[in-house]
């Protein structure tokens, strides 16, 4: 194997004294583990949702190509119409491509989703490990924070937050965001606390880890599988806010298109269109569907691999 | 002078609070013990379990803060180290636990692990630490090829060897061992404790030995400190403890070791340690 050194921790491999370890503590045949992508793609709802989001990014990204005419074009002559050849689903009230718009909004969606669940990850993951893992009187006071922003109702604190700093699909998302914090910090504290005293920790003190490194290296990756449960429920809370504000007329400013501010176009000509309210409803439903089966298969296939002892 | 110098600690914990956060209740889990450690000895600490040997091993590398009395290191004083000295002093006092299936981090792999101490203390690189943690595997009796593997993929002895060799990789002055073997199969058991008896004669380690086995003990200490109840009750060399013990608490102690036939030894058994009225 390795070349012997002089140092005095490794004789001579002639007389290395303890040879391999004979009986039942000898194992020659060491069985591979299948690898985390494996054990993601054995689920197929987590196959088909984890197609389904990386169909949506695509199609974020490559909404220019695909859009077959320009989102915030209006034609008046050609208000409210049916599904047709020129126009697959429609148009809406000021002669807008509905397809172009339900494309463009996957866009503002997705982002939204991310703004919202990174503020809430960025805040939530640090305080929850460090109440956990510093417990006390920090412990006390942050669960009492966090349970005082939990039992706020998210739009509202959110309508508020964009009546105070003004409208725009940033400013909604980060009360969005601060909104779903108590998740990520209440996963992370709890996940700590779970692993704080178990003797690894203890050994990483022992051996001189210092505090953050035992905190990032130790505590956080056995905290991350839950967590990324969360990070995927939140996108999907994230976008089905967004839609919320954007309906309310607080999310995306006219004429951006967005799922949210589609559906507040197909509500009002409901009678007359009613057509419009299909697509961006389906794809709210679906995308938030998605990310909920994502998240759980990532789940499982983490907790699958690599914990538990062999016994 | 000798390499650790533990005098007069005490430790108490808290067992009952009022409604007001202060304590009402308390356990002595260690009352003014003192011994020293010289450089490649074996002090094996033993007693009953609630005697406060595993609280003594912490106390010593200070993963435990005692309440009173003073521990020095290598002329070092442990309890006024600053974080910074403290790291510093743990590179050479290291500790082994007793359940290595919970001592090891399950999501770093063995090789990870081993190299850890070295990432942390020294500024070698990763290649350097690779084939260091290598060579400590082997030293352990564990080939390399365990690198890459994960905690749960090994077994207990298995595992075991890996918390030597993560301990081993500083080239401390101490280890202390806190029931290393008592997790472990029979079988193994003596596998294990054979390489340790090995790798102190060959690095010259102090051990700090906490048991509760005194058949280990005989084997592998030079000296034994005897507990019950947080306290020093005897201490002597192995021989003087095994063939006259002075107090009464360690000939019980002794008595309750099992033995291969015990229908020679039923004559002279003292009442054991749990049969006490």
């Amino acid at each position: 194997m390795t070349e012997q050194e002089v140092d005095p921790r490794f004789p001579d491999p002639g007389d290395t004294p303890v040879g391999e370890v004979p009986g039942p503590d000898a194992e020659p045949e060491l069985p591979t583990r299948p690898g985390i992508l494996r054990s993601i793609l054995r689920r197929r709802s987590t196959v088909v949702a984890a197609v389904f989001i990386l169909l949506l990014i695509v199609v974020a990204l490559a909404a220019p190509l695909l859009a077959p005419y320009d989102p915030t074009e209006q034609d008046l002559l050609i208000r409210l119409q049916g599904p047709s050849g020129a126009h697959w689903l429609g148009t809406d009230d000021y002669g807008r491509d509905a397809l172009s718009r339900l494309i463009y909004g996957s866009r503002v969606s997705l982002w939204a989703g991310l703004q919202a669940t990174g503020v809430a990850l960025i805040l939530g993951l640090p305080l929850g490990v460090l109440a956990g893992f510093y417990g006390r009187w920090l412990n006390v006071l942050l669960t009492r924070i966090m349970d005082a922003m939990m039992s706020t109702p998210s739009l509202v604190l959110a309508i508020t937050i964009v009546a105070v700093l003004g409208g725009g699909i940033t400013n909604a998302m980060l009360a969005i965001g601060l909104v779903m914090t108590p998740r990520f910090f209440r996963v992370a504290r709890a996940g700590t606390m779970d692993v704080r005293h178990e003797t690894y920790i203890e050994a990483s003190i022992a051996l001189g880890c210092s505090t953050w490194r035992t905190a990032v290296r130790h505590i956080l990756p056995n905290v991350l599988p839950p967590i990324v449960l969360v990070i995927s429920v939140s996108l999907g809370t994230a976008v089905s806010a967004e839609a919320s504000l954007s309906f309310l007329g607080l999310g995306v400013v006219e004429p951006t298109p967005s799922w949210g501010s589609m559906l507040k176009t197909a509500s009002s000509n409901m009678s007359l269109a009613p057509y419009l309210v299909w697509p961006p409803g389906i794809m709210i439903f679906l995308t938030v569907l998605a990310f909920t089966y994502l998240g759980d298969g990532v789940r499982r296939a983490l907790t699958r691999s690599r914990s538990g002892r062999q016994d | 002078m000798s390499l650790l110098e533990v005098k007069d600690v005490t430790k108490s914990f808290s067992t009952k609070r009022d409604f007001l956060g202060r304590r009402i209740g308390w356990t002595h889990a260690v009352k003014g013990v003192s011994f020293t450690l010289d450089a490649g000895e074996c002090l094996a600490v033993v007693g009953e379990s609630g005697a406060g040997k595993s609280t003594v091993g912490r106390i010593a590398l200070r993963l435990i803060e005692p309440d009173s009395g003073s521990i020095t290191f290598d002329g070092v004083d442990v309890r006024a180290a600053r974080a910074q000295e403290l790291r510093a002093l743990r590179q050479r006092m290291q500790m082994i636990f007793q359940d290595p299936h919970s001592s090891l981090d399950p999501r770093m792999t063995i090789g990870d692990a081993v190299a850890e101490p070295l990432l942390v203390h020294t500024d070698r690189s990763r290649t350097e630490r690779e084939r260091q943690s290598a060579a400590l595997l082997e030293r352990v009796g564990l080939g390399s090829r365990y690198l890459g593997r994960y905690p749960a993929e090994l077994s207990g002895g298995q595992l075991q060897r890996v918390a030597i060799a993560r301990a081993l990789a500083l080239n401390p002055a101490m280890i202390v061992c806190d029931e290393p073997v008592a997790a472990l199969d029979v079988s193994v058991r003596a596998q294990v404790l054979n390489l340790l008896r090995e790798l102190q004669e060959d690095l010259g380690l102090a051990y700090l030995f906490v048991c509760h086995d005194l058949a280990l003990v005989e084997v592998i200490a030079d000296r034994v400190l005897v507990m019950a109840a947080g306290e020093v009750v005897e201490e002597g060399t192995v021989e003087q403890i095994f063939a006259a013990p002075q107090q009464e608490y360690t000939q019980r102690l002794l008595s309750a070791i099992p033995v291969p036939l015990p229908r020679d030894a039923m004559g002279n058994r003292i009442t054991s340690i749990g049969e006490r009225a």
